[in-house]
């Protein structure tokens, strides 16, 4: 074998390589949502969305902890979404050079991946701990500290993305820059902002860590944020840990609602992102 | 609107003082109301962004505080103690740290080559029309929350294991003298094997999205002039992107090891809960999130609690370091390019 051939030779295998893994990562996503659909769809009825959850044995639904997520999710972005996007606006509008600016960008990017067990534990050491029960409360405020860093993120890039001939020709009118940034920036950068929210509700709506410790679980149907409220996706992990048949199909709806709600969120988050692009 | 502009100051003009300064103190006021709501908002985004380092300081001091208990009744040998005793309140955290690295090792021995290969298809072989929903598609894979890959892996995945990977790997290297011991014992599905593959499934959207952004940052006439003089799609790969690519591809390595090194419930699901170290990787083991997830609301005691908030404060401190070099690295990156 000459030289050329063994060149076309090793060319053809890794370009067999990266086709295969990219048919694997597709594969995958595909198993993952199939498997979903087939286990869950099936049991899939409207009891689901009106019962409280059952016994072992008995029949029910998920309504009890669908309305503690849909409750702690609402609650963790109101907390969340103000104090984000205000330190990304003093990150790319009024510190844009300041020390401060690099210091929080940096801390940010690693709250950003950071453990979100750890911000279970610390809310539990400020919160849990202190009140001396676990309580709703708690599980909002550990999923407005996972919300912070995600919509800092956002609110930071998309603002830096408005040209800054917007703001000149704002300011020469005599605006004050908060003014500037309220009428002039926002306005510009909505869709991004908006896509940044959007991808923090898709980010705790499957955040199951930071509740163990903090909202935990609770079987019965409440709106008391004061105590232990139930949530999706600890009700999945304590259902499907269980050795009860009609607990893990409920796991398994459960996951089933999680992930399209999810799926649904990000790819509508896209292309809000897309369409701001664009225009 | 010009005219009527002109009339106003002609009229003003025109009239007697009394009017203009009227119109010159409610313009000061105003200008007054503007500048202090301008000083009043500044102020509060400042305080935003300081927030956010008030949190990690926060995180880090809660974290301590609740850890002191264990960390003064066991001292150093909290770290390097296999022991993990309820009952006798005995507590050391060497098996859940060695199940913690060792899962996030093999995840990355998969992740990376996969990652890499689907960049490179991404950027170099694949038409332009599907690049971008491909890429979309692989990102959905980072967006499914890590309770659906726990539930899935016990459900679907390690049964699949049990049956298939597993038998076949004590197969292949069960009479192989060294590696025998990697695979040895029964084929149980769950275990530290399982739990990689998911860590590993789970941070490829991680390391493909990031060495993509980096392949397409390589000037095209670079690429372009090793195309020209005959060079294969892996020749350029291999001796211009890569080169050129290469921090910011382990920078997007390092944080997908972040990720792995964190992650809770999709390795609580799978990895098996056992305090111990084994060399077999088909063994059952723990982690050290899974452990605090598994443990923290049974633990009864302050020693039991405090140990659990110490593992919680080690698992802090690997993973601040590693994103912290994953960040710096990034950043050089960014400079060079900008």
């Amino acid at each position: 074998m000459n030289l050329y051939h063994r060149r076309r030779l090793i060319n053809a295998i890794v370009n067999t390589l990266s086709i295969g893994a990219t048919a694997l990562g597709l594969g995958w996503l595909v198993l993952i949502l199939g498997s979903l659909v087939y286990q869950g769809l099936s049991a899939l009825s409207p009891a689901v969305f009106t019962e409280m959850t059952p016994p072992p044995g008995a029949d029910g639904g998920l309504l009890n902890p669908i309305v503690g997520s849909l409750m702690l999710t609402f609650l963790a972005i109101a907390i969340g979404t103000p104090v984000g996007i205000m330190a990304g606006t003093y990150m790319a509008e009024y510190g844009k050079f300041a020390k401060l600016t690099v210091v929080v960008r940096f801390i940010n990017d690693i709250l950003l991946s950071a453990p979100s067990i750890v911000v279970g534990l610390f809310v539990y050491e400020i919160m849990v701990v202190p009140m001396g029960h676990f309580s709703g409360w708690g599980g909002a405020v550990a999923l407005a500290l996972i919300v912070i860093p995600v919509v800092v993120r956002t609110t930071e890039d998309m603002l830096a993305l408005v040209p800054k001939e917007l703001r000149e020709s704002a300011t020469a009118l005599g605006l004050p820059l908060a003014y500037v940034i309220r009428y002039v920036s926002y306005r510009a950068a909505r869709a991004g902002i908006i896509t940044g929210v959007l991808l923090a509700v898709a980010r705790i709506s499957g955040e199951t860590a930071p509740l163990l410790f903090t909202a935990l679980n609770n079987q019965f149907f409440t709106t008391n944020l004061n105590g232990p409220i139930a949530s999706l996706p600890v009700v999945i992990f304590q259902f499907a840990l269980s050795p009860y048949a009609n607990w893990q199909k409920l796991a398994w709806i459960g996951a089933l609602i999680i992930t399209f709600a999810v799926l649904a969120l990000s790819i509508t988050a896209r292309a809000l992102s897309a369409s701001g692009k664009s225009s | 609107m010009l005219e009527s502009g002109n009339k106003k100051m002609a009229d003003i003009a025109l009239s007697g003082k009394v009017e203009t300064s009227v119109a010159a103190i409610s313009r000061t006021k105003i200008f007054g109301w503007l500048r202090l709501g301008d000083m009043v908002f500044r102020h509060f985004t400042r305080a935003a962004a300081v927030l956010v380092l008030i949190i990690l300081s926060g995180v880090i001091i809660a974290l301590i505080r609740g850890s002191l208990p264990a960390l003064q009744a066991f001292g150093f040998d909290f770290l390097i103690e296999q022991r993990w005793n309820p009952v006798t309140e005995k507590f050391g955290a060497l098996a859940p740290i060695y199940g913690t690295l060792v899962t996030s090792f093999i995840a990355m021995l998969v992740a990376v080559p996969l990652g890499l290969l689907i960049a490179v298809f991404l950027t170099e072989l694949c038409p332009m029309w599907l690049r971008r929903p491909i890429g979309i598609a692989i990102e959905l894979l980072a967006g499914i929350p890590s309770i659906i890959y726990g539930i899935w892996g016990l459900f679907v995945f390690a049964p699949f294991l049990q049956s298939t990977l597993q038998p076949a790997l004590i197969d292949w290297f069960g009479n192989v003298p060294v590696l025998s011991a990697l695979f040895e014992g029964p084929p149980y599905g769950i275990g530290i094997l399982t739990a990689s593959l998911i860590l590993a499934i789970m941070v490829l959207p991680f390391i493909t999205s990031i060495s993509r952004d980096v392949f397409e940052a390589v000037p095209a006439v670079l690429k372009e002039a090793a195309y020209g003089v005959g060079c294969t799609t892996w020749e350029v790969v291999r001796h211009v992107v890569i080169p050129f690519a290469r921090v910011g591809v382990i920078g997007g390595v390092m944080l997908g090891l972040g990720r792995a090194l964190g992650e809770t419930m999709a390795v609580t699901f799978v990895i098996g809960n056992a305090h111990r170290i084994s060399a077999s990787i088909l063994a059952p083991g723990t982690t050290i999130s899974a452990t605090i997830a598994n443990e923290f609301n049974e633990a009864v005691g302050e020693l039991y609690t405090s140990s659990l908030i110490a593992l919680g404060l080690i698992l802090f401190v690997i993973t601040f370091i590693v994103l912290a070099a994953a960040r710096l690295l990034l950043l050089r990156l960014e400079k060079r390019v900008g």
